[in-house]
């Protein structure tokens, strides 16, 4: 389904990804862990062309991400945010329906509002949040709402960045099933990057670890724990010793 | 020697620098001004720059010409006292506010509050990543929040100018007719009498340029953020003072080319 093959990207001096090669098959949910700064978010938005990768190829069901129609290849993912990244002048249904508002996807605006208040729903918000503003939301209310809204089109793909960023451990536990069932009563393809091993464990089908700049490990979530791996294995127990860097 | 050497660097990546950046705005000018013209148009957005740009602008621009009218008119009665020309008040209250006063105060209070305003919100949603997110929602961030701004601001500022013009004239009107004794019935007729259609027309024109840079500037800086409240701080700043140099220098070459001949 999504293919990463020798994508780099550098910003100045700093070679973020030095040729990251990944596969993610049809309806698996793979998980990208890495530490701050090793370029997860970047990989991640290379996919979407929100950023330019400077050479290799990424391969979206057999079709070149680069040559691709941009309204066509977005319509088919959704996107969680770490910050929700919902949009302040907009109601909470208007965020969610955003793309049922305009656009190739455009439906009346009964029905869109109606799609909206059904995808607020799903995510565990009842109907009353769907004429608030996003600044009236808890942390963990916005981050329900950002779900809501990247799969209020039921798109095929999903990436989820960061997802419990911020949150509670309750919170976090709820998000982290909200995501895992989402995913598997969807049938999507799912792209998660974090640090929280909990949501690793949760969410996950298969892992992939980037480290300077590649992918340095990957495989069944079942295996991390006996990868064998000494970057997984380091960054998995939290220590500072390891052949990953702490700066301190 | 070397401190020749050096100066002459510096001046030389200042000037690659200047040119860059000149060369970025030009793109996007280009690319906004195309956006007007290639569906899908964001109605909704458009008609809410009109009335973020235009009607909640009127206060301010009512009081910024009001008062410069009757400062204007004090100025030229004391100054032309000093060779008898009391009279003339009216024309050149007229002239200096149509040709000159009006476009500029009202582009550089449009400056002040609306690029100031637009570059903060576009920053804070690129710093935010609701930029971002707008382009995974199938959305171009160019059409959806820059081309409506920009439009609005052609439109709508000349409306603002013709509004800070009647209003900075009648606050010279005002001011003669209530402390310096001039009657009301021949200030207003000199007045009229002494415009013509290209003192308006120059008016107008300017309102619509210098609305464009306005827009464009808060637009532009907005999306070139950098990260965080300091680079939103950053191209707010920014924003705003290119915007008043830029409008401040379409003044001098529009004024030029309205008024050379």
């Amino acid at each position: 389904m999504i293919r990463m093959e020798q994508v780099k990207k550098s910003f100045g001096s700093n070679h973020v990804l030095q040729g990251v090669d990944l596969h993610i098959p049809k309806a698996e949910s793979m998980v990208i862990i890495g530490g701050s700064g090793t370029g997860k978010s970047v990989a991640l938005k290379c996919i979407l062309g929100l950023v330019r990768p400077d050479s290799g190829r990424i391969m979206v069901d057999g079709q070149d991400a680069k040559t691709a129609e941009r309204d066509a290849f977005l319509a088919r993912f959704g996107m969680l945010f770490q910050g929700a990244a919902l949009f302040d002048s907009l109601s909470v249904w208007q965020n969610v329906a955003f793309r049922l508002l305009r656009g190739s996807l455009k439906r009346p605006k009964d029905e869109a509002r109606e799609i909206a208040i059904e995808k607020l729903r799903r995510v565990g918000l009842k109907a009353d949040v769907a004429d608030r503003y996003p600044a009236e939301l808890s942390g963990g209310m916005q981050k329900r709402v950002g779900l809501a809204r990247a799969i209020a089109a039921d798109p095929e793909i999903i990436f989820f960045d960061e997802p419990t960023t911020g949150l509670d451990p309750i919170m976090a536990g709820v998000i982290n099933d909200l995501i895992r069932e989402i995913v598997v009563e969807m049938g999507a393809t799912a792209m998660t990057i974090t640090h929280d091993m909990s949501s690793v464990r949760a969410i996950a089908d298969k892992v992939a670890m980037l480290h300077d700049g590649v992918i340095q490990w990957t495989g069944p979530v079942g295996d991390l724990d006996a990868s064998g791996d000494p970057y997984v294995a380091q960054f998995i127990s939290g220590s500072p010793d390891g052949p990953i860097e702490a700066v301190r | 020697m070397t401190y020749a050497l050096s100066f002459l660097a510096g001046l030389g990546a200042l000037t690659l620098s200047l040119l860059a950046a000149l060369g970025r705005i030009t793109l996007f000018t280009l690319e906004t001004i195309s956006h007007f013209f290639r569906p899908p148009f964001y109605f909704k957005e458009f008609g809410h720059a009109v009335l973020n740009i235009g009607y909640f602008s009127l206060p301010v621009v009512g009081l910024t010409t009001i008062f410069t009218g009757g400062a204007l008119a004090l100025q030229i009665y004391a100054g032309g006292a000093r060779f008898n020309a009391e009279a003339v008040v009216p024309q050149i209250v007229a002239i200096g506010i149509v040709r000159e006063l009006g476009p500029v105060l009202v582009g550089l209070m449009i400056a002040a509050r609306v690029t100031s305003s637009i570059a903060a919100e576009i920053a804070t949603m690129k710093v935010t990543e609701q930029i971002d997110a707008l382009v995974t929602l199938s959305t171009n961030p160019m059409k959806y929040l820059t081309a409506p701004r920009v439009l609005a601001a052609l439109i709508v500022v000349p409306f603002l100018v013709a509004v800070g013009d009647i209003i900075g004239i009648m606050g010279g009107w005002l001011l003669a007719t209530q402390t310096l004794d001039f009657n009301s019935a021949t200030y207003l007729r000199n007045t009229a009498d002494f415009l013509e259609a290209s003192d308006i027309v120059s008016s107008l024109v300017k309102g619509s340029v210098f609305g464009g840079i306005a827009a464009l500037m808060g637009c532009y800086f907005g999306m070139n953020s950098g990260r965080g409240a300091q680079g939103v701080g950053r191209a707010t700043k920014g924003s705003v003072e290119a915007a008043a140099v830029l409008i401040l220098a379409a003044n001098f070459v529009l004024t030029g080319i309205f008024f050379a001949s």
